[in-house]
């Protein structure tokens, strides 16, 4: 496999409702990451590209109605779709095109238009759920959430607060993003007291729904080196999908999330995680959601989570700096995009480009994951300089 | 290296940018039907749930019996024609208080919440749930681990579905 690396990054804003349609944000998206590397769509060999579902849009086929918006026409397009974890999922899946030696350059684009589906797009998640055993039931997405953090809080003994805190610290990072859809800070009492929507999830434990882009270049490494000098590696990939049967999983654990890390790690030669990653940015769709993951991603061990968060180990002036993009909870949550724009962060944060988010003490590797489908999916990517 | 635009589009909207007329919609509503063939396993489920009993299958190699039953075990990838009855007890794993219905509004003043639980079986293997609904318990009375019943629907109303057990109560 030849090493491959990214060389530019670019997205749109995430905003609630955009005027542009999702083959615009997508071109939007992918001009910013070509003229981040002064590149054009002529040194492009080849197209991943990612996007949620297709009812969302109303589009059956999305990808292909998007292609034109990803550089697509006339060239080796590929669309993955793993619901929310297509986002880092394209990442790997443009990562496979330049490491097979089949193509110098891919450009990765997602994009997710969430406003078009009314009345909301929660609504559309009810046909993830089986369409025999389960549907009938008349169940809405927010149940697994709140099933799964109840049972996660109560393996551990954690609190509302204690997820609470974790969403207001992601939230906190996301005001200094440029393309986060937030203005306001938020404290636990705030959080505490917005909305129960279905216990123990309350309003703003939960990322908004957004509309947004997002796009990252890859390149071989003789293509990279002539591009730049501060070329981000991606040194490890992983992904996993565990049963469909969910409820026959204990759900305080993220065992995909174990597996695709594991995975991942161990293509890029980390055998302590905690100490060799410098950041991280895992999947954040709610605040008890980061914390689950970090410790499938074994970044902190399981039940300790809650007290290291507290000790402030998750800061951007911490041990291991956790969201420093602000996350989903803090820049949005445009399903696809959002996991892409994860990968724009620490390719951002790695090369010092992060501005008035750049995590002090010039980090070198970090980690990005990405989760989704019937909550049995992650994807995985490592990077360093 | 600072200054390099990494942000661009994505223009937000506000209700009174579509209310004014200043965007142009275009809309469409479409209406989907199916039907769905339960498949082998699930149909023999289905069955019997209409006789008022929950079944499962076994697995030769890993031994494990599963709800809901399927055709072949998952982590032998073998097939499963073993079935055994279990109980129509279970504990609660986890559960939630849900006030919002399944297209995000938000349930009426007079309308309790939604209760849905993880239900782990009696005599399937530790940790088989299946989602369902908890009933006649007030919702700061649950707890994660409590023992809890199926309540059936009367035999002449049950039509073959997992709504033939209207909820599950305390025990």
């Amino acid at each position: 496999m030849r090493k491959v690396a990214i060389v530019g990054a670019g997205m749109t804003k995430f905003v609630r409702r955009a005027l542009e349609t999702p083959k615009e944000l997508s071109y939007q998206a992918s001009k910013v990451a070509l003229d981040s590397c002064g590149l054009t769509l002529d040194d492009v060999d080849c197209i991943a590209h990612g996007t949620a579902p297709d009812a969302f849009d109303g589009l059956h086929q999305n990808g292909e109605y998007m292609v034109d918006g990803c550089g697509g026409w006339n060239k080796p397009t590929m669309r993955v779709y793993v619901g929310g974890g297509t986002g880092i999922h394209a990442v790997v899946h443009g990562w496979h095109h330049v490491a097979s030696g089949l193509f110098d350059t891919c450009l990765v684009v997602c994009e997710e238009k969430m406003s078009s589906a009314l009345p909301h797009a929660q609504a559309f998640f009810l046909t993830i759920f089986d369409s025999i055993t389960e549907r009938s039931l008349e169940p809405n997405l927010l149940w697994i959430f709140a099933l799964e953090m109840n049972r996660y809080m109560e393996r551990y003994g954690y609190s509302k607060e204690d997820m609470a805190l974790a969403a207001v610290k992601i939230k906190k990072n996301g005001l200094k993003h440029p393309a986060s859809q937030f203005s306001e800070e938020v404290t636990v009492q705030d959080v505490l007291d917005s909305e129960m929507m279905a216990y123990p999830v309350s309003r703003l434990d939960v990322s908004p729904v957004s509309d947004g882009g997002a796009a990252v270049l890859l390149a071989s490494e003789r293509v990279a080196r002539r591009l730049t000098d501060k070329p981000v590696w991606i040194e490890g990939v992983g992904w996993s999908l565990d049963t469909a049967y969910w409820a026959t999983r204990d759900l305080y654990y993220p065992r995909y999330t174990d597996t695709a890390a594991r995975m991942a790690y161990d293509m890029a030669g980390i055998t302590e995680p905690d100490k060799e990653i410098h950041i991280a940015e895992p999947y954040d769709p709610f605040g008890y959601k980061a914390l689950h993951h970090l410790e499938g991603l074994q970044l902190s061990p399981r039940g300790k989570t809650v007290e290291l968060l507290r000790d402030g180990h998750f800061d951007i002036d911490g041990n291991l700096p956790i969201c420093p993009s602000g996350g989903l909870l803090g820049v949005g949550n445009p399903i696809a995009a959002a996991g892409t724009m994860k990968v724009c962060e620490l390719f951002w944060q790695l090369r010092g480009e992060a501005d008035q988010r750049q995590v002090p003490g010039n980090p070198r590797r970090g980690v990005a994951q990405s989760w989704g489908d019937l909550m049995q999916v992650s994807s995985v990517v490592v990077t360093g300089i | 290296m600072q200054d390099k635009v990494k942000v661009a589009g994505g223009t937000g909207l506000s209700a009174e940018d579509i209310s004014s007329g200043k965007i142009f919609l275009t809309e469409d509503s479409l209406d989907c039907a199916y039907a769905w063939d339960t498949g082998v396993a699930i149909n023999r489920y289905l069955a019997e749930l209409k006789k008022g009993r929950i079944i499962a299958t076994q697995c030769k190699k890993c031994r494990r019996i599963m709800l809901p039953p399927r055709l072949f075990c998952e982590l032998c990838f073998i097939p499963c024609s073993d079935w055994q009855y279990v109980r129509d007890t279970g504990i609660v794993n986890t559960f939630s208080i849900c006030h919002v219905h399944w297209d995000a509004s938000r349930i009426g003043k007079d309308e309790k919440p939604h209760l849905p639980a993880v239900i782990e079986i009696d005599g399937a293997s530790p940790g088989m749930g299946i989602m369902h609904i908890l009933g006649e318990i007030e919702p700061e009375q649950i707890k994660i681990g409590m023992k809890v019943k199926a309540v059936w629907k009367a035999e002449e109303e049950r039509s073959g579905s997992i709504t033939d057990i209207i909820h599950f109560k305390p025990l």
